[in-house]
């Protein structure tokens, strides 16, 4: 029988197996930044152990950073933790892109953009969206500190063979029609624990069309589904994407790697331990209205009513999300208004989704009543919109244009959604407090957050100027 | 990690189903680079209201949860974010065991790691848990020595935990110092297979 991708990248990274044990698997690449490191190093430091890889280690900060003025922290806690990242990549040799670095950006952004991510890798970092990097077609995954720090010490980690799901989108998306909105209705449809216990192959017409910041949003978001990772399959949009990236192969030996990365597909007659069928024909524009991902709409549509939920669990959930987001039953999303809008994080901000936010906003007014923040995912990124004028597109219709981190995504920095405001954010969980304590997080893509600003309010995108349908 | 093998304590209840990290630890706490302390910051935004008290409503809040080391949840238990802090939370606050239907990876792992024992047992066996803990006293015992956890009435149920698992938490081996021992190895497959990263 045939081997799937992720069988393929899983054997040949297996350095030791022994019945009654998970298998150790070697990492390629290890990112690292300020949040879930500190206590890993410190680990090391107690018991006297090295960084054993720190070549293939790379680190940089984004969850704190302020975006605003990087010269002036204020936080004093969030600074000693920076400083912590810095003083321990110093001492044990690690790689970094400060806060100067015309590298530094979001972990899952900078990876790809550097050309760190390749296919056919091992990848680990302490983030759950660590399954962005599966977009390049390599076995990329989110862990704990511990394991940090036994990644740091030892290059491997210890882990049990994940059961794989492939799933299979057909068809062409709609205009104004994006990755995110793909990614939303297959939790919305399937449930925030689809996906535990599984790493996901996405593949199929939809994808092969996708560009690869679309493949990595898709990717990105495939842990709200529960999964552990999720792969594509390399094609030539990954190899054209990384061609010529900083740390990529160069010349010759970039070619050879080609070859090599075409290698990995699943074979025909491999098997998948499940299979969900998507058609993305039929995917329409997704505004989640609860406290997790899968509490998702179409934006034509209306939040339930109580009466519809399944079971007494279900309906005690509905219940408390309507009251954490001060929604009725049955109110139809496009009612819903927004104050604050979000257009960033690692799932949405990157110079297409910035391109695609800004054709929507070009020459019109963000609402009045709204505050609408970009912050672009990287410095590379920032660079790039600011010389295209795409920066200059926002500023004019009343964005606040921001340094690259996580910002709002999050929230542990000063972007915060003030309690009982409503966001239209394109990041990637709507949990209870995510944006600040008591801010009301809707998730959707940069076009729907773009629209969402100009409107005070959640309209149907595919009906603006500026989408061809 | 320190060694697990059989224990008895009191039991707090949690019907919610899809807790995240994110109400675990509240990431305003994430900033600390330390590993201790994060138990007077365990599930801030709901154990408190907005003027600091405590609020009465929160399962954890209540009178007959004071002490309990075994948590019983809901479906999904741990979903989100892989910061560690959660499972530092809960272990500070004083939880070593938690028992649900289901649990999020990434939690899951981070659990072991730290030597709190996630018990999977089935949605049935949960709600009977549930019902039993509910607003008032209720001890447990867990024995992974067995696999096994009871009450001193009629509940009784088994439970399974991978091997590796099993062994690591009885013994509270360090993992890192395991792996080091198979440095050939490792060794031996840098020299066959590495590229190299960059
Ligand atoms: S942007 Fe958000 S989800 Fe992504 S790494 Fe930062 S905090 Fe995590």
């Amino acid at each position: 029988m045939g081997k799937t991708i992720i069988e393929k990248i899983w054997e040949k990274h297996v350095v030791h197996m022994e019945e009654g044990r998970p298998d150790l698997l070697y990492i390629d690449l290890h990112l690292v930044h300020e949040v879930t490191s500190p206590q890993a190093f410190s680990g090391l430091r107690m018991k006297q152990r090295t960084v054993r890889r720190p070549d293939l280690t790379f680190a940089t900060m984004d969850h704190n950073v302020p975006t605003l003025n990087r010269r002036e922290i204020n936080d004093q806690v969030a600074r000693n933790q920076m400083d912590t990242l810095r003083n321990n990549c110093e001492e044990f040799g690690i790689p970094l892109a400060d806060l100067d670095s015309p590298d530094q950006g979001i972990v899952h952004v900078i990876g790809p953009e550097l050309g760190l991510t390749k296919p056919g890798m091992t990848i680990v970092c302490g983030d759950s969206h660590t399954s962005t990097h599966g977009a390049f077609g390599s076995l990329a995954f989110g862990i704990g500190t511990s394991e940090v720090e036994h990644v740091l010490a030892t290059q491997t980690l210890w882990q049990t063979k994940p059961k794989t799901l492939k799933i299979e989108i057909s068809g062409t998306l709609g205009a104004g029609v994006s990755a995110k909105d793909v990614i939303l209705f297959i939790i919305s449809k399937y449930g925030v624990q689809f996906g535990t216990g599984y790493v996901i192959e996405f593949c199929g017409d939809v994808i092969r069309n996708m560009s690869m910041e679309e493949r990595m949003t898709l990717c990105n978001m495939s842990i709200e589904g529960g999964a552990k990772a999720s792969i594509i399959a390399p094609d030539d949009k990954t190899f054209a994407y990384l061609n010529g990236k900083k740390y990529a192969p160069q010349g010759d030996e970039f070619l050879d790697q080609i070859l090599e990365w075409q290698k990995l597909t699943s074979d025909e007659d491999a098997e998948h331990d499940d299979v969900i069928e998507v058609d993305g024909s039929k995917i329409i524009p997704m505004v989640s209205w609860g406290t997790n991902p899968a509490m998702t709409a179409p934006v034509t549509e209306r939040v339930p009513f109580l009466s519809e939920c399944e079971t007494e669990a279900e309906k005690k959930a509905v219940q408390r999300a309507f009251e954490y987001m001060g929604l009725e039953e049955g109110q139809l999303i496009q009612d819903i208004h927004v104050t604050k809008v979000f257009i960033g994080s690692c799932t949405n901000s990157r110079i297409e989704d910035l391109r695609a936010a800004a054709e929507i906003v070009k020459g019109k007014k963000v609402a009045s009543g709204v505050n609408a923040i970009v912050v672009p995912g990287s410095q590379q990124v920032k660079k790039v919109a600011e010389a295209e004028g795409i920066a200059a597109i926002f500023i004019e219709a009343g964005f606040e244009w921001r340094e690259s981190g996580c910002s709002m995504c999050l929230s542990m920095n000063d972007d915060i959604v003030p309690a009982g405001e409503h966001c239209a954010s394109t990041s990637n969980r709507n949990f209870e407090g995510r944006q600040g304590a008591g801010a009301r997080t809707h998730l959707v893509s940069p076009v729907m957050a773009a629209a969402a600003a100009l409107n005070g309010h959640f309209v149907d995108v595919r009906k603006l100027a500026g989408v061809a349908v | 990690m320190s060694s697990f093998k059989e224990m008895t304590g009191k039991v707090a209840a949690m019907d919610r189903t899809n807790v995240d990290t994110d109400q675990i630890i509240p990431k305003q706490f994430l900033k600390r680079i330390e590993k201790t302390g994060f138990g007077q910051y365990l599930f801030y935004d709901w154990r408190f209201k907005s003027n600091g008290e405590p609020d009465e409503k929160f399962e954890l809040n209540h009178p007959a949860t004071k002490g309990a080391s075994i948590l019983i949840a809901n479906e999904n238990f741990g979903c989100g974010s892989s910061r560690e802090h959660a499972p530092w939370a809960l272990q500070d606050y004083g939880f070593r065991v938690i028992i649900a239907p289901s649990f999020a990876d990434i939690f899951k792992q981070n659990c072991l790691k730290n030597g709190i024992l996630p018990i999977v047992l089935s949605a049935n066996q949960v709600s009977q848990l549930l019902e039993k803990a509910a607003g008032q006293e209720y001890e447990m015992t867990v024995s992974l020595e067995q696999k096994r956890v009871y009450d001193e009435t009629d509940f009784r149920a088994e439970f399974e935990i991978h091997p590796y698992w099993y062994q690591m938490l009885l013994n509270g081996w360090d993992e890192i110092e395991l792996t080091l021992q198979l440095e050939q190895n490792i060794q031996e497959y840098e020299g066959k297979f590495l590229s190299g990263a960059r």
